[in-house]
């Protein structure tokens, strides 16, 4: 860190002129404009409400998976051929939204991208709370979810054992490691941040819980030094991780041979689909938020502008991918590969495919435009395209390809039911409720790694 | 109160510095008649304002020969960890380790259950169909990598602490906040009371005080 040259905040070549951070901002001011956000602020009447609705709507995902383990998954649309409908399309779509999280948190920290140190609290807590929901949706999926423990290798008296050879398998291990090594990445992270709250809270309860969630943590120079160890080894170890997860997400469709699903792109192509989509949602809650807790100082011109040059550069590369899944589809000279990007671009579900394109291809080019990236409403509204489009690609990968395969004796429609609305509704409240306590109860900036970008942490020699 | 502190612990020439017994390091010469509860102390803290008065004043006591001191600081500071002569953790080891077993202990555990004690034929690939096992492994290599960073980093600190002796001292809630630290512990083995006090007072710190135990 020593020989990199230093600019506190005007890091980085020109083509920004925006600053990573406010200037005027100190140890002291940072440390208090933030946690005086969980602290002193009064909880305004617009966070009630926000988490009264997402409330609500989490209480409609208790309804509806209550009603599931009590009827059973025929509550839901899916049936053969198409066995897996919109639940199996939101667990990817909830997974993808989190890997941003970590990309921000892991991968720009060994890059030493300094803007991360803004976003990268709210992105893993993001992530956290997206992979929340997506674990929810192949336990339920199982039809008896009581015996989910049946995934797991544990010597049992009736002497079977998994099958490692599954991508069914690999998904277990991989989405359990994934949630294990966040929390653990997102807690370390805090440690500091708590014993500044210990040290900053007023009230009695609030000094215990912080206090103990803490751990006595004093800010001394052995204890940092192993801590950024321990950090940067974690962010090395996330960033294979956060890799490998959708890696494995995309095997459970391309090992399997069903046209559409059985080809060698998808591993990149997911990857780079789950932070395409991880940005949008980044930026769809960061710009409602950052004015809302006027937190501009913080997260600057520069991190949107960023965060839409992401969001354009993974755009590309998923627009990539549809043209090679058609092209590989022609090439092949597989007639059921070939059949299958006809339906998808003319069959009974060609107006997904087309929204598809125009969300997910049409509407990012905007943001070669500078000025559609400095103007946040359009910023705000593409992001909500992205999100809808990133989902509209599970669908047509996840129904398109099953609803006809080999056989057209076999083939069949596929529609979610209520119930399959109402747990993904439900799913976003449940989300929306973890966020809302997040912010309200947690600092959604890291107060000190924000402390080590400020112009005062420079130390002249 | 942190001002009686400094006048009682603190000051030079007294006369008091016969009565200091190298023996029992922990008892300043002064607390015999002026430290309130007569307690032992922990070492002696210095405030700084800014960061670079506190690495150089950490030098500074380093050079002087003192060993057992520590730097207190709100975000991780790695001239400070250097300035104390603290640059070396066993932790990469640690994580190292930790994930090899892990994925030793991955690799071991597919073997075992499907070549050894519940061998099934799946479309005629051999029973050690190694490269199917490679997701599972790589994800246990780096969960217990993980683990291995995050406990090891805890132990080596020997955190959770409920109970330190340097919170004790007044202002160092400002630890978490603007302010920085040095203290030089009394276990020590150049450690006077007396002459590290006199030595921390020439630093340009905002207050040096005593951390009772």
């Amino acid at each position: 860190m020593a020989e990199e040259p230093k600019e506190p905040y005007m890091e980085g070549p020109m083509h920004s002129t925006h600053p990573v951070i406010d200037p005027g901002l100190t140890f002291a001011s940072v440390t208090d404009k933030i946690s005086s956000i969980v602290l002193k602020r009064r909880t305004s009447l617009a966070w009630f409400f926000g988490f009264a609705i997402s409330f609500a709507l989490f209480q409609l995902m208790l309804l509806a998976i209550t009603n599931l383990v009590f009827v059973g998954i025929g509550l839901w649309g899916v049936n053969v051929p198409v066995a897996w409908g919109i639940d199996i399309l939101n667990f990817v779509w909830w997974i993808g939204i989190g890997h941003a999280g970590t990309l921000i948190s892991a991968i720009l920290l060994l890059l030493r991208q300094r803007w991360r140190t803004s976003i990268n609290r709210f992105a893993e807590a993001m992530t956290l709370f997206a992979v929340a929901q997506a674990g929810m949706y192949p336990i339920f999926h199982l039809g008896r979810p009581w015996l989910m423990y049946w995934l797991f290798p544990y010597p049992n008296t009736m002497g079977i054992w998994p099958q490692f050879r599954s991508p069914l398998m690999w998904d277990v291990f991989a989405v359990s490691t994934y949630a294990t090594v966040s929390a653990m990445f997102w807690f370390v992270g805090l440690i500091p941040d708590f014993a500044t709250l210990r040290d900053r809270a007023r009230s009695k309860p609030f000094q215990l819980v912080y206090g103990w969630l803490a751990m006595g943590w004093r800010g001394s120079a052995r204890h940092w030094h192993r801590y950024e160890t321990a950090y940067l080894l974690l962010a090395g170890l996330a960033t294979p991780l956060v890799l490998s997860v959708h890696t494995i997400v995309s095997f459970d469709f391309a090992v399997g041979i069903i046209p559409g699903w059985h080809a060698t792109i998808f591993p990149p192509y997911f990857v780079a689909g789950a932070i395409y989509a991880g940005f949008a949602m980044v930026l769809l809650l960061t710009i409602p938020l950052r004015k809302f807790y006027g937190l501009e100082g913080f997260i600057t011109m520069r991190h949107m502008h960023n965060m839409a040059k992401v969001m354009l550069a993974t755009g590309l590369i998923v627009g990539y991918g549809y043209i090679m899944e058609a092209f590989f589809g022609w090439y092949s000279g597989n007639r059921f590969e070939r059949y299958m990007i006809w339906n998808r671009m003319h069959g009974p579900y060609a107006l997904y495919y087309w929204a598809l394109i125009l969300c997910n291809i049409i509407t990012p080019q905007f943001l070669w435009s500078k000025k559609v990236r400095s103007n946040l409403v359009a910023l705000w509204i593409i992001s909500f395209i992205v999100s809808i489009g990133m989902w509209l690609e599970r669908f047509v990968i996840v129904v398109t390809s099953l609803h006809r395969d080999f056989l057209p004796s076999s083939w069949g429609m596929y529609q979610p039911t209520v119930w399959d609305w109402s747990m993904y509704i439900g799913t976003i409240g449940f989300f929306f409720t973890l966020l809302f306590l997040f912010i309200r109860f947690l600092p959604m900036i890291s107060i000190f790694e924000m402390r080590t970008i400020l112009p005062e942490a420079e130390v002249e020699e | 109160m942190a001002d009686e502190k400094d006048k009682s612990g603190l000051s030079d020439g007294n006369g008091s510095r016969d009565l200091h017994d190298s023996a029992t390091p922990r008892l300043p010469a002064s607390a015999s008649h002026h430290n309130r509860h007569n307690t032992p102390l922990y070492g002696i803290m210095a405030e700084f304002e800014g960061p670079g008065e506190l690495i150089s004043a950490a030098r500074r006591t380093y050079e002087a020969g003192y060993r057992r001191i520590n730097g207190y600081s709100p975000y991780p500071i790695e001239e400070l960890s250097e300035a104390i002569g603290f640059t070396r953790s066993s932790l990469p080891l640690i994580v190292f380790i930790g994930g090899v077993l892990g994925g030793i202990g991955g690799f071991a555990m597919q073997y075992w259950i499907e070549v050894i004690n519940y061998p099934i034929n799946v479309g005629g690939k051999p029973f050690n169909s190694w490269p199917a096992f490679i997701p599972i492994t790589f994800e246990c290599t780096v969960l217990m990598a993980a683990f291995s960073a995050v406990l090891g980093m805890l132990i080596l600190n020997k955190l959770p602490q409920p109970y330190h002796p340097v919170f004790n001292a007044p202002n160092f809630a400002l630890a978490t906040r603007d302010r920085f630290f040095l203290v030089v512990e009394a276990s020590d083995p150049k450690y006077d009371h007396d002459e590290v006090a006199a030595m921390l007072k020439e630093l340009n710190p905002m207050e040096v005080v005593d951390v009772e135990v």
